[in-house]
């Protein structure tokens, strides 16, 4: 670990300024992603600017009936707010069912967002890698990749993006909200990710130094009937192999709406929306669900060791909607 | 005289309990010493080659830096022949991950910086890392870990086979896994003039103390080696590990002390591991189940450095009554880090192969699993012939059954459903060897009334400082609080070490003549002279005395599976031990040794695995994050009985040791409840979710 300078502002103007002045300086959040990187030497910070001080710590009403995080509220206290599990229960499922206790207790939403993927060619400084060093190569894909990528990935990379929280707000429609040199913006989270391309190393759509104030959930009744699946190689305390956060309405055996989003199988959280227009105005039965589920995965491009991933993901799809019938 | 046997037995705190919880234990990394220096281990980047050149230079301008210690500028060490501990003493590079720079420095983060800037540069050969049962350098060792026979036959394997009307021809494999002690190698050093003194974290100061001093070239009795509070090893802090050497090489170098933690990280390729194993079984029968034919041969890799040969097929020759037995281990020495002991090394994986078989061989013969193993028991030791001091196998399978609600079971395989999970059960067997190795320990009376016990042992959480509280009470007839029993120091004398499911069979025995000699001496003096009176004691006679027996500790083991139809994840509701170990002497530490070695067992039936690299040449998988061990949620229902069992051909109080016995079987019980309830054999461990999903 080099040494590096620690800043603890509260306004976040001040972040940004210092951001925008000091090369090589990174926001902190609960740090049990950064500063794991930075033991390994994969992240070198000049400065760490702690964001925990700002503002940003509150669950509010939004206008328009839904509800606005902020991006410093800790994992647990998402996972525990009555407004979330009430109106959003596939976001508590999605955030309980990562990391362990602890990791909650200090992970942010900001944070969350932001974790790198857990590739292990990634996190050893002494392999190549194209996503920490442009242009060094993948070593993944004839290497080990069972855990890595079957729809989004490129030539260059093939990693996943490990977030559960990140799965579900992407079948939430949620927005996240930041402050950019230029100004805030709000980022649809269907944009805030991007493909790796033959960029890897470019992960979203955000500037440098841009800070995540707030995610937005919108008003989305059928999120009332929703849930997270996750299946991992150990009862708690593992990333996933595969998940699906979903949220159905059916009326008289009918799909008037669904939101569909999977999770451990590409670089972003993967909104499954080939399913979802199978299934909108289509029987609530499991054929239907598992033709759903066909029409997503016959986009897939599994490599040598992440094939099962394909059946794990079609059963994961039908078994979580066929659940969401019977809890509806 | 008479013994009052008033607290062996008992289920007694540990001693030691509030010290560890308060803090006030000392682990390795924590004794403060002034002028304390910290180094940080360089590995090297390439599995296989030459180190052309380390920039010293410039490691030296980095701030703190004490000292940059290479190859070429190491002092030399004598020849011993663990390779291991001879480091920086040529350019060679054995496996990815070898030290090829110490960097010293007044901060741990100094040092760590330092280490991490370091250019190194390598001249780099191709490397050889994949074990496969076809390798073209697959030798015969010498002999097996300890020092077993590699190979064994007895009658004619193939003439049994030919006979046999049931036939059961299967491989089985696991993989590497690593051993992963809560606490990390550790090792802090101090000379003073020609006397050296090691803070270390092992499982035998007197193996570390002894090889500190052939290593270094000193007498015996200028090197001290103390390692008072130990938090695990299971096997990777056996003997000294490259920390230790290093530690006191660079505080000989700088004239202070030294301090040498690995990481994590480092502790995935520098401390040992358990080898990858490939199993061929082969079992012929007749139609009842009567085993006439056993083959069990196994490939299995080393490193380059030094030869590491786990007895994998041990457990066959121990296991079963049939004619025609034969076992044989290959070996083939690859571009790896050396692998070594790790917790039941031999039993645990080649537990695995067998018993899996003979669910496998149950089924073939339609023969209930318990049954077949009733009507295979041995009466002598198969391999070699010799009588058993004691084996009730049987007993634990049929108190296991009972406990378990065996009786009932359906074997037919996939037909039990509860909603999206898959029900099943399995059963396998368990031994382990109970042996005794000569040890010494002394205790003195003090005028002040206390005992105090002194023994160069090991507690590494297994309760044994406690255990032989308990045990040298009962010899002294006194109440435990008036003895004191001092271990983890090498001037106590040579002790075996915390391994081999010997320490507390070693130790004890070591105790218990000691207490019997002070007693005698206490009643010829009519008792406690002022200047108080020490007895000593030494087994080796003793042990090499014995009658040549077989002796070993057996076990039943039975496992309740769940399989998640949707996900292929597995879900462990119950497993029940049963075990025939002789005495046991602390109930509680006891039964939480055999929970322990089950949890192993699960860990490895399910999860535990240890990634090769193949282009790199390292195992990938290298933190707890990517390496998964059991965590709380995995473990559900354990519940672990033992049989009263008295074994008077032991050692005085008659125990076989726990240590590992819990973790042999486990995984094949497991494996066969997953057959049962799905009706896919797995053979390839862990048994992780793609693997069922992907039969
Ligand atoms: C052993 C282990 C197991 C885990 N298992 C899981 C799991 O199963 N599922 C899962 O989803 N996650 C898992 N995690 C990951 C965990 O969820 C993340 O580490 C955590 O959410 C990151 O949040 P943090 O606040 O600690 O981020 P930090 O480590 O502080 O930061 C992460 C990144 O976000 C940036 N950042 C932080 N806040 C802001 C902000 N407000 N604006 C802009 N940038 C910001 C930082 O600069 C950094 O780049 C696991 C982690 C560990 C260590
Ligand atoms: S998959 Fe991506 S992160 Fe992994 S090695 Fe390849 S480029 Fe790096």
């Amino acid at each position: 670990m080099r040494e590096f300078g620690y800043e603890r502002p509260t306004q976040p103007t001040d972040a940004l300024a210092i951001l925008g002045r000091t090369s090589g300086a990174r926001y902190l959040g609960g740090g049990t992603n950064l500063v794991d990187l930075m033991k390994l030497g994969v992240e070198t910070p000049s400065v760490l600017v702690d964001v925990t001080a700002l503002p940003y710590d509150v669950i509010e009403e939004a206008p328009g009936g839904g509800l606005r995080v902020g991006s410093c509220v800790r994992n647990s206290d998402l996972a525990a707010n009555l407004a979330v599990r009430r109106r959003y229960p596939v976001l508590a499922h999605a955030v309980l069912a990562g990391a362990s206790g602890q990791l909650r207790n200090m992970a942010t939403v900001g944070g969350n967002l932001l974790q790198r993927t857990r590739c292990s060619y990634f996190q050893d400084v002494t392999k190549p890698c194209n996503k920490r060093v442009p242009g060094s190569g993948c070593p993944a894909r004839e290497g080990e990749h069972h855990n890595l990528a079957m729809f989004g990935a490129s030539q260059h990379c093939i990693a996943t993006h490990p977030s559960d929280m990140a799965v579900a707000l992407a079948a939430l429609d949620a927005v996240v909200h930041v402050s950019e040199p230029a100004g805030p913006r709000e980022v649809p989270l269907a944009d805030f990710y991007r493909l790796p391309g033959d960029e890897p190393q470019r992960e979203t759509t955000l500037d440098p130094g841009a800070l995540i104030t707030a995610v937005e959930l919108p008003a989305l009744p059928l999120a009332a009937n929703s849930r997270y699946r996750k299946a991992r190689e150990r009862a708690s305390y593992a990333f996933a192999i595969g998940s699906v956060a979903a949220a159905l309405d059916v009326a008289d055996g009918v799909v008037r709406d669904v939101r569909l989003a999977l999770g451990a199988v590409a670089p972003v959280p993967w909104r499954a929306h080939l399913a979802e227009q199978a299934l909108r105005g289509g029987p609530a039965t499991e054929h239907a669900f598992r033709e759903a589920a066909d029409a997503e995965l016959a986009g897939a491009q599994p490599l040598r060791d992440n094939r099962y991933k394909v059946p794990l993901v079609r059963n994961l799809i039908v078994r979580t909607l066929s659940d969401l019938v019977d809890a509806s | 005289m008479t013994t009052l046997s008033r607290t062996v037995g008992a289920p007694v705190n540990r001693v030691e309990g509030k010290a560890k919880v308060t803090g006030e234990a000392r682990y390795a990394a924590e004794f403060p010493l002034t002028r304390l220096a910290y180094g940080w281990v360089v590995q090297a980047t390439i599995a296989r080659g030459r180190v052309l050149s380390v920039e010293e230079e410039a490691g030296m301008r980095m701030p703190g830096v004490l000292a940059v210690i290479t190859h070429g500028n190491a002092p030399r060490l004598q020849v011993v022949d663990d390779g291991e501990l001879l480091v920086l003493q040529d350019e060679q590079v054995h496996y990815r991950g070898q030290t090829v720079a110490l960097v010293v420095a007044s901060t741990l983060e100094q040092a760590r910086a330092a280490a991490d800037a370091l250019r190194v540069s390598y001249a780099a050969e191709p490397h050889d890392v994949l074990l496969s049962a076809d390798h073209p350098r697959l030798y015969a060792p010498d002999h097996v870990n300890p020092n077993y026979p590699t190979d064994t036959l007895t009658g004619d394997v193939e003439a049994g086979m030919a006979r046999a009307e049931v036939t059961v021809d299967e491989t089985y494999s696991t993989p590497a896994e690593h051993n992963n002690p809560m606490e990390p190698h550790s090792s802090t050093a101090q000379w003073d003039g020609d006397r050296l003194t090691v803070y270390d974290s092992n499982q035998g100061a007197t193996r570390v103390h002894q090889q500190l001093a052939q290593v270094f070239g000193l007498d015996r009795s200028t090197v001290r080696v103390l390692s008072e509070h130990v938090g695990g090893g299971f096997g990777s802090k056996g003997s000294a590990r490259p920390q230790t050497v290093l530690a006191a090489m660079a505080a000989r170098m700088l004239d202070r002390p030294v301090r040498v933690t690995l990481s994590r990280q480092q502790q995935f390729s520098m401390v040992g591991y358990r080898t990858p194993t490939i199993q061929r079984v082969r079992l012929g029968a007749d139609r009842s189940g009567r085993l006439a034919a056993l083959d069990h041969e196994v490939f299995e890799q080393t490193s380059t450095l030094y030869e590491f040969a786990e007895q994998t097929a041990l457990f066959s020759r121990v296991m079963y009554a049939t004619p025609n037995l034969r076992t044989r281990h290959r070996l083939v020495a690859l571009d790896v880090p050396t692998p070594r002991w790790m917790r039941a090394p031999g039993e645990a994986p080649g537990s695995f192969a067998l018993e899996s078989a003979m669910d496998e061989l149950a089924e073939a013969c339609a023969v209930d699993p318990i049954e077949l193993r009733v009507r295979n028991d041995a009466a002598v030791e198969p391999e070699g012939g010799r009588p058993f001091s004691s084996r009730n196998l049987v007993a634990c399978l049929s108190e296991g059954a009972s406990r378990f609600g065996w009786a009932d079971r359906d074997p037919r395989p996939a037909t039990r459903r509860d909603g999206r999970w898959l029900i099943g059960t399995g059963v396998a067997a368990s031994t382990y060897p109970a042996r005794s190795a000569p040890s010494t320990a002394s205790v003195s009376a003090e005028a002040n009334g206390a005992f105090v016990v002194r023994v160069t042992a090991a507690d590494i959480g297994t309760g044994a400082r406690t255990a032989l509280t308990q045990v040298a009470a009962d010899e002294l007839g006194v109440p435990l609080e008036r003895v004191d029993v001092r271990i983890g120091d090498s001037d106590y004398g040579p002790a075996m070490i915390a391994g081999g499911s010997m320490g507390m069979a070693s130790w004890s025995w070591a105790v218990v003549k000691a207490c019997r000699q002070l007693r005698a001496d206490i009643d010829e003096h009519g008792g406690v002279p002022d200047g108080g009176l020490v007895a000593r004691a030494d087994t080796a006679d003793d042990i090499a005395a014995q009658a040549n027996l077989a002796r070993h500790g057996f076990g039943a083991q039975f496992a309740e599976v769940r399989v998640d139809v949707d996900t292929g994840e597995i879900r462990v509701p119950r497993l029940l031990g049963v075990f025939a170990v002789g005495r046991i002497i602390n109930a509680k530490t006891a039964r939480s040794q055999l929970i322990g070695g089950m949890t192993w067992g699960l860990s490895m039936a399910l999860f535990e695995e240890s990634v090769m690299d193949a282009e790199f040449g390292d195992y990938l998988n290298h933190d707890l994050a990517g390496y998964h061990v059991a965590a709380n949620a995995d473990v559900q229902g354990i519940d672990v009985s033992w049989l009263d069992e008295h074994d008077d051909q032991l050692n005085p109080l008659g125990v076989k040791g726990i240590g590992e016995i819990g973790i042999v079987g486990t995984a094949a019980a497991i494996a066969n409840a997953v057959y049962h309830a799905t009706g896919h054999r797995q053979r390839h461990l862990p048994i992780r979710p793609d693997r069922v999903l992907s039969p």
